[in-house]
């Protein structure tokens, strides 16, 4: 046994180790999912194995009294149109910033780079006052508004890309008589689509996962998105684990198939999205 | 006539190589066009950042209730208020838990970024499993850990398999119950910590770890000398967002135990002044020294490590 093979081996075991940490609190949903309310009042342990591994019976009850069909139809309805949005403001901010010499041009620059210091949630107090005024508080439009109205990152996100496309195209375009518009339309969005990628993954995650806006700004039952129905589990099913634990399966199950399926891609979209 | 033709001609023909000489229409829509881009994003960025903070100044000198169409002004008594009150400027010390845990955190992501970015046999996967809690619903976390904390849950059964009995109440004492919370914290952020720190390890050349190796550099003194320096703006990004994030905890404890048991925090407490208690006017005032403490975070770290990479002209 040399000091590198044990080292090598502390390094597997440390490996080991946290990936216990990691899956053993959601293994142990997935098991409660399966279990029936007699299983849950009988067994001692969390760990045990549920009886009936294709018990889907909660599942169908979380999806059913948790009105969880209404929940994903407007998460996606917001995820949707916030996530378009996102990508046209973004992108269009990040052209004109970078393409254009304008008056004023470094306050407009300096306004969304301070804005990005201002963390949402010291400000909702009065956001909130805001969006009551324009009558949009317990309707779908808050969210997707508030969404669209505060991402600094994904413009920055954009203004790398904008940058790393030649300006010679640009001013070959406009020889050829297209005007601003045009190249962006033609030119500068279809190169960004890396960009677009990565915005449209980083977006989607934090707004399908997003609580604190839905909840304050949708109080209605029938506006619940995934989190806020998921939330109002809480009341009726209190000591209900197993159906709660369905639900919580219910809700982690698609950012799973997203992140097997698109692994690479979200790896490097957070690591551009958060290095600004 | 042929004045004109002519005029047109001589236009046309050095426009191809350089762009006509503009005229005062041409300069005008030129100097309009960036706005056109940036009317509505500007708008969404005033309406919706810069009005809710110049609203939140104003409101934080009033006892307003957020509904009623009077109100008065207080002066700085709210301000005062935060700061003299004890149990409204307890929350601060629950963000230690948080502000401790983050150490947690960027110490075990540093290290598990480094090891991931040698070779290591089921890299990928171990990558994935570190890295996946951090895209789970928090609402769905927080019933996962309740699960896990729960009296015969998750985290008692594993005991027990140790022979360790326990009936603990995990979330039962505030000691007890920040820790378990922060823990649940450095489950659900790792991830990015540890992601961050990794594209940064990689984009450091390989070389530099080759010739280093040929000098007789064990892996500390590879990371000493190679990847701490290497990675150092990430890291100082890293320190920033964890000290705001620890101030600005919500989702998590309010899930969990809706800020019972002194575990509720900063942005807790201003929910429940606003939207619960009516409020506004002091829970303006809470915000704003919350805000204030952040940007000043902000501008001692970006003093103390000038960041050359935020450069947005």
């Amino acid at each position: 046994m040399t000091g590198r093979t044990i080292t090598r081996a502390l390094v597997y075991l440390s490996l080991i180790a946290a990936t216990l940490v990691v899956l053993l609190p959601l293994v142990v949903v997935l098991l409660t999912s399966l279990k029936s309310e007699k299983e849950m009042a009988d067994t001692s342990g969390a760990l045990e194995l549920p009886h009936d591994l294709l018990n889907f019976h909660n599942y169908v009850t979380a999806f059913q009294d948790g009105e969880m069909l209404s929940a994903f139809t407007n998460t996606a309805i917001i995820l949707l149109i916030s996530i378009g949005g996102t990508v046209l403001i973004g992108s269009m901010t990040a052209y004109a910033i970078d393409r254009f010499t304008f008056r004023f041009k470094k306050l407009v620059v300096a306004l969304f780079l301070t804005a990005a210091l201002v963390p949402g949630v010291t400000t909702q107090v009065a956001t909130f006052q805001i969006v009551n005024s324009f009558g949009m508080f317990d309707s779908l439009w808050a969210p997707i508004a508030l969404y669209m109205g505060t991402d600094i990152v994904s413009i920055y996100i954009f203004l790398q890309f904008v940058r790393s496309i030649p300006v010679s195209l640009d001013e070959s375009a406009r020889l050829d008589g297209a005007n601003a518009f045009t190249i962006y339309r033609k030119i500068i969005f279809p190169l960004l689509k890396p960009a677009t990628a990565t915005v449209v993954i980083v977006k989607g995650i934090t707004v399908y996962n997003d609580f604190y806006i839905p909840f304050l700004y949708m109080p209605s039952e029938d506006l619940g998105v995934i989190s806020t129905s998921l939330f109002r589990f809480r009341g009726p099913y209190a000591a209900h684990w197993e159906v709660i634990s369905a639900g919580a399966v219910l809700v982690i199950l698609p950012t799973l198939i997203v992140f097997l399926s698109l692994q690479r891609f979200i790896y490097n979209g957070f690591t551009r999205g958060a290095t600004r | 006539m042929t004045d004109t033709t002519q005029k047109a001609a001589v236009e046309v023909i050095p426009a191809a190589p350089v762009p006509a000489p503009p005229t005062r229409r041409t300069r005008v829509r030129r100097g309009l066009t960036p706005w056109l881009f940036l009317i509505v994003p500007l708008a969404l960025l005033i309406t919706f950042t810069y009005a809710p903070i110049a609203n939140m100044i104003a409101y934080s000198f009033t006892d307003w209730d957020g509904v009623s169409p009077e109100l008065h002004s207080t002066g700085v008594e709210n301000y005062r208020e935060v700061f003299t009150r004890p149990d409204l400027f307890e929350v601060f010390w629950v963000s230690g838990y948080y502000l401790a845990a983050s150490v947690v955190q960027i110490v075990l992501a540093l290290y598990f970024a480094t090891i991931l970015s040698f070779n290591v046999r089921f890299r990928n996967f171990f990558k994935g499993v570190l890295f996946f809690p951090y895209l789970i619903n928090g609402v769905a976390i927080g019933f996962v850990f309740l699960y896990f904390f729960q009296d015969g849950g998750t985290l008692d059964s594993v005991l027990s398999l140790f022979g360790v009995k326990t009936d603990h109440a995990w979330l039962g004492t505030p000691v007890s119950a920040n820790t378990s919370l922060a823990g649940v914290s450095v489950w659900r952020y790792l991830g990015l910590n540890f992601v961050l720190f990794l594209g940064a390890i990689q984009s450091i050349p390989g070389e530099l770890y080759e010739a280093a190796e040929l000098d007789g550099a064990n892996r500390w003194h590879q990371f000493r000398h190679i990847i701490a320096p290497g990675i150092k703006p990430v890291l100082t990004l890293t320190v920033i967002l964890s000290i705001s994030g620890s101030l600005s905890v919500f989702e998590i404890p309010y899930i969990m135990t809706g800020g019972a048991t002194g575990t509720e925090t900063f942005v807790i407490q201003t929910v429940n002044l606003a939207f619960r208690f009516n409020k506004t006017g002091l829970a303006s005032a809470a915000a704003i020294v919350l805000l204030l403490i952040i940007l000043l975070v902000t501008w001692v770290q970006r003093r103390l490590v000038p960041d050359d990479k935020v450069d947005l002209v």
